[in-house]
């Protein structure tokens, strides 16, 4: 069992220091140097051409599009782009890569120098540097069968599925990450959550975490103080959730920390993240570091971004969510607390699109993050996908806001909307749930109800106004609740004369 | 010999078009003059009898119809061993590759399949196109038809010993360091390699990529010139492809044949490349061919390149380099044979080295070795880097010289072809052979060799001209001018008096 130092002191006692490395698979409709599909899933080994399945002969082409969306994200990140870079040739043998090396970038990547401001929990900015962003192809998948748990150890073959082979990925790789202190897991999780949500803002990616769309390798090192020299470092591979960053970085600083307290020396190495329990384990030792042996890739030539390119992209670039959020939440009037709860709901652009709609802001946010939310969750689905637009919640709080429908008759009409009944006007018609709005209609039904309680009458004359709850109630139950409640307690009371 | 073999391919297409000749006849022709000779010549890795017939009729039938086709339509080629081709069988004269049926065409093999040339097989070269003699092919050496005791050349010996024994009119080969030019000098054949990107390169099992180009194996100038004008120009699968037309170069080689001068001509003769090491008989015939060039209109010039005195170190560090990544994909997993570890576990790595022990040859393993060194870390900079830095300056010699001639001539060879085994224990020996044509590969200009004499033995001698990248056009016409200047060698080839009965 690791030996693990209390966070709290482990953080008191060391400086940690972090190197974030995200690796993001691009949604280009072909691969990276090939015309094979670029498409999650599939039956094995069925988006593949000679050139990602690396048969002899066979040459890469660069993708324009993924050298366009690399393009977009260094400028996203505030990078300098290259004016002219290349691939180079990275060795290892493999049997999922299958020309025994990865098409990378290795001195010349297209961006480079640039820095991120994630927002930690509390609205603080933290600004993250970034050293460089390259492209490079993403292997095949490899499947061990018949051993414990998928392991290649005591496997008794081993599949290979090349669909993902030659996907077109980006790999960003951060400076030194100082200064986070206690904040360190946080930190992590919030730069990989902002990148996350850049690639989305930009189209660029889907951005699922859960399909490895977005993977991360973290290296953490502890050091005695903010003025001592790097320590050792581990680098935790392939962590693919939120959480899991979070939690990594958190064990490792406590693992790095016990071990160095107690006079013991980090090792080098690449560790693997468990979901099971949030530790990390050895993987290979660096002591066996592959001599990658990289040169410049002769089947490739240079790739060119010329500067009237780069700045037609800049200029294109769409506002980014770190901005965006702020300028929501000022517009708003949010605190960051609610703020932060709609950007986990994943109910940002449906809120502002509700807004650009014609819906006040408060209302918006109020339904979806109320009544819808709570469906959603009902009904075991995100709000994005629940059957209802943003238009139509706009058009819903109009007819609330021009006193055809009471709060409760709207939600009445959302539930007819969520149900394929057609656009809120279109229910309130086919329903009948219109408020009545008739004062002739409204006066009679008070009268009645006047006359069938004299007693209450009587209670309110001697001045229990809050009796008048009652002949409310009977006045609603008459009208099917389709009265204007306020307007009901007014008419009672003029009547009574009290 | 069938008559019909010993014309030229553009004679051939003309009488095709005529209606003298039926595709089919020409191709039994050829096929039955290879079925016969290559269990002496081992020219011929595989022979596709059944296809190339199914062309050849094809080619008839529509020519039959009144459509028209291509003017080389139903002429015989053959292909070396690293083009591949769906479903025929693609070696590199390698074990490791034995057997593959690759499940693609190579883009020169597109167009010769688009434009109706009947492939008559699959020619043997030195393993993975790594030597100058065949002597490393796996499957055997192939011998040269004009004397069986000598070498072909190599990487590309069995094209050239294919197309000198009137076995086939037209082959294409690869140049990496003259695979094309110096088995073309050995054989008496013509054989050019074009400016770097001329020709594609996907299909071409890489030996090294940045080196590598297709070129056209013939008897004539004219022959070369047609052929490259068939699988030349833009190839939007190889991103190094050149984006420019393929210049008519055999109008030029027919204008230039025709006035048998060429008034203006600069012709720089580069001292590096005619001096010590080279066989007197060579330089002779060589010195004789510039006499000649300089009747014929020609200006004469000496020119320096002393970087070249270093493009065979340079090129020995970058060509491994290169092959040492693009072979590391043989691992047994895909294609090709693999072999299992005789004891113990079977790993992926085990099978990867039991396979490349069992698959490759000895000069495919020293160079991958060679070259794994030449990249790993700590080494990078001495011997790659320097290599590149070298590179760039012959580059530079070239490009020097170029402002002053139009181009430049050489011996293509140091020596007319070496008996069997002479060098083949001797590496450094072998490479020395090499010396006058990897400059041209080095830089990526266009060079080719073009048959000048005979030596004492009577083997061939090959005169090498080399142009400024992308003056394939002039050097087609200097090398045209060439060969109506000497004897024709070609013919000369004793092959030509064979009869397929022996």
């Amino acid at each position: 069992m690791t030996e693990l130092m209390d966070f709290d002191r482990a953080v008191a006692d060391f400086d940690p220091v972090l190197g974030i490395e995200v690796h993001v698979e691009l949604g280009t409709a072909t691969k990276m140097f090939d015309a094979a599909p670029n498409a999650f899933g599939g039956e094995a080994n069925t988006h593949v051409t000679p050139v990602s399945l690396g048969l002899p002969g066979s040459l890469p082409v660069v993708n324009g599009t993924a050298v366009e969306y690399a393009v977009k994200i260094g400028l996203a990140l505030n990078c300098q782009i290259a004016q002219t870079c290349r691939f180079a040739r990275k060795s290892y043998f493999y049997p999922d890569l299958t020309k025994a090396f990865q098409t990378s970038q290795y001195d010349e990547p297209i961006a480079h120098d640039g820095w991120v401001d994630v927002e930690l929990e509390d609205g603080t900015l933290f600004r993250v540097e970034i050293e460089r962003a390259h492209m490079e192809e993403d292997a095949g998948k490899n499947t061990h069968v018949g051993g414990a748990d998928g392991r290649i150890h005591g496997a008794e073959y081993s599949l290979v599925d090349y669909n993902r082979a030659g996907v077109p990925l980006v790999e960003i790789v951060t400076r030194p990450i100082e200064g986070a202190g206690e904040r360190a897991p946080e930190v992590a999780r919030a730069y990989v959550q902002t990148l996350r949500d850049i690639f989305r803002a930009l189209e660029v990616s889907e951005a699922r975490m859960e399909r490895g769309n977005v993977r991360a390798d973290i290296n953490v090192s502890l050091r005695p103080d903010p003025q001592a020299p790097f320590g050792v470092r581990s680098e935790t591979k392939n962590v693919n959730s939120f959480r899991s960053i979070e939690r990594a970085v958190r064990f490792e600083i406590q693992r790095q920390a016990a071990i160095l307290s107690g006079g013991g020396i980090v090792i080098q190495e690449t560790r693997h993240f468990h979901e099971d329990d949030g530790s990390t384990s050895p993987g290979r030792g660096k002591s066996d570091a592959e001599d990658y042996r990289y040169f410049p890739e002769p089947d490739l030539v240079p790739v060119t971004a010329s500067r009237e390119w780069v700045e037609e992209l800049r200029a294109g670039l769409p506002e980014l969510p770190v901005a965006k959020r702020r300028r929501l939440r000022q517009e708003w009037g949010c605190s960051e607390m609610e703020m932060r709860d709609v950007v986990n709901a994943g109910a940002l652009e449906l809120i502002e699109a509700t807004t650009a709609a014609g819906c006040p802001a408060g209302a918006a946010r109020k339904w979806w993050m109320g009544e819808l939310a709570r469906k959603a969750k009902e009904s075991e689905t995100s709000l994005a996908d629940m059957p209802v637009t943003p238009a139509a919640i706009a058009e819903l709080q109009g007819l609330v806001d021009s006193g055809r429908l009471t709060d409760k008759l709207a939600r009445q009409v959302l539930e007819g909307v969520l149900a394929g009944e057609g656009s809120p006007v279109q229910v309130v018609e086919a329903r009948g749930l219109e408020v009545v709005s008739d004062e002739g209609a409204l006066t009679a039904a008070v009268q009645e109800a006047l006359e069938a309680n004299p007693g209450i009458v009587e209670k309110i004359k001697g001045g229990k106004v809050q009796a008048a709850g009652a002949l409310v109630g009977a006045v609603m139950k008459a009208t099917k609740g389709q009265a204007d409640a306020a307007r009901v307690r007014e008419l009672i009371m003029e009547m009574v004369g009290a | 010999m069938n008559e019909l073999l010993a014309r030229t391919a553009l004679d051939l297409a003309a009488a095709l078009r005529a209606g003298e000749i039926t595709a089919v006849e020409l191709t039994t022709a050829c096929l039955d003059r290879i079925e016969a000779l290559n269990p002496r010549v081992n020219a011929f890795l595989h022979i596709d009898r059944e296809g190339a017939l199914a062309t050849a009729a094809e080619v008839d039938r529509r020519r039959g119809a009144g459509e028209e086709l291509h003017p080389l339509a139903g002429v015989p080629i053959a292909l070396k061993d690293n083009m591949v081709t769906r479903g025929m069988p693609t070696t590199c004269a390698s074990k490791i590759l034995e057997g593959w049926l690759p499940p693609y065409d190579a883009t020169v093999v597109d167009r010769i399949k688009a434009a109706g040339l009947p492939i008559v097989g699959k020619t043997n070269m030195d393993e993975f196109a790594m030597g100058s003699s065949t002597e490393h092919s796996a499957f055997g050496p192939t011998r040269n038809p004009w004397d069986m005791e000598h070498i072909p050349g190599g990487s590309g010996g069995g094209s050239a010993a294919a197309v000198s024994a009137f076995m086939v009119p037209l082959a294409l080969g690869s140049d990496t360091g003259g695979s094309i030019r110096q088995p073309g000098s050995v054989t008496g054949t013509v054989g050019a390699k074009p400016t770097y990107g001329a020709i594609s390169r996907y299909g071409l099992v890489a030996m090294a990529s940045s080196l590598d180009q297709i070129g056209p194996v013939t008897r004539t100038v004219a022959d070369a010139a047609a052929l490259t004008e068939l699988v030349g120009g833009h190839d939007p699968l190889d991103s190094t492809s050149l984006n420019a037309p393929v210049p008519d170069l055999g109008q030029a080689v027919a204008r230039v044949a025709g006035a048998g001068r060429l008034e203006g001509l600069r012709v720089g003769v580069v001292t590096e490349l005619s001096g010590e090491g080279y066989q007197e008989e060579v330089l002779a015939s060589f010195t004789a061919t510039v006499d000649e060039l300089r009747g014929a209109g020609a200006e004469i010039v000496e020119v320096s390149c002393p970087s070249f005195d270093y493009a065979l170190a340079a090129y020995y560090l970058i060509m491994p380099a290169e092959v040492s990544s693009n072979l590391a994909r043989f691992d047994g997993m895909r294609y090709g044979i693999r072999v299992e570890p005789g004891e113990g576990p079977v790993t992926a790595e085990r099978v990867m080295a039991a396979t490349r022990e069992a698959g490759f040859g000895d000069e495919v393993k020293r160079r991958i070795i060679l070259g794994t060194h030449v990249l790993s870390a700590g080494y990078y900079d001495a011997y790659y880097g320097s290599a590149q830095k070298v590179r760039t300056l012959i580059q530079r010699d070239f490009d020097r010289v170029f402002a002053d001639v139009d181009v430049l001539v050489s011996p293509t060879a140091p020596t007319t072809a070496f008996r069997f085994g002479d060098k083949i224990d001797d590496p450094m020996a072998m490479y020395l052979n090499d010396i006058a044509t990897i400059p041209a590969n080095l830089a990526g200009v266009p060079a080719m060799s073009v048959p000048c004499g005979l030596d004492g033995q009577g083997l061939p001698i090959g005169f090498q001209v080399i142009a400024p990248a992308h003056a394939d056009l002039k050097m087609y016409e200097v090398a045209a001018l060439v060969e109506t200047l000497v004897e024709d060698v070609a013919s000369a080839c004793p092959a030509a008096t064979w009869e397929e009965t022996l």
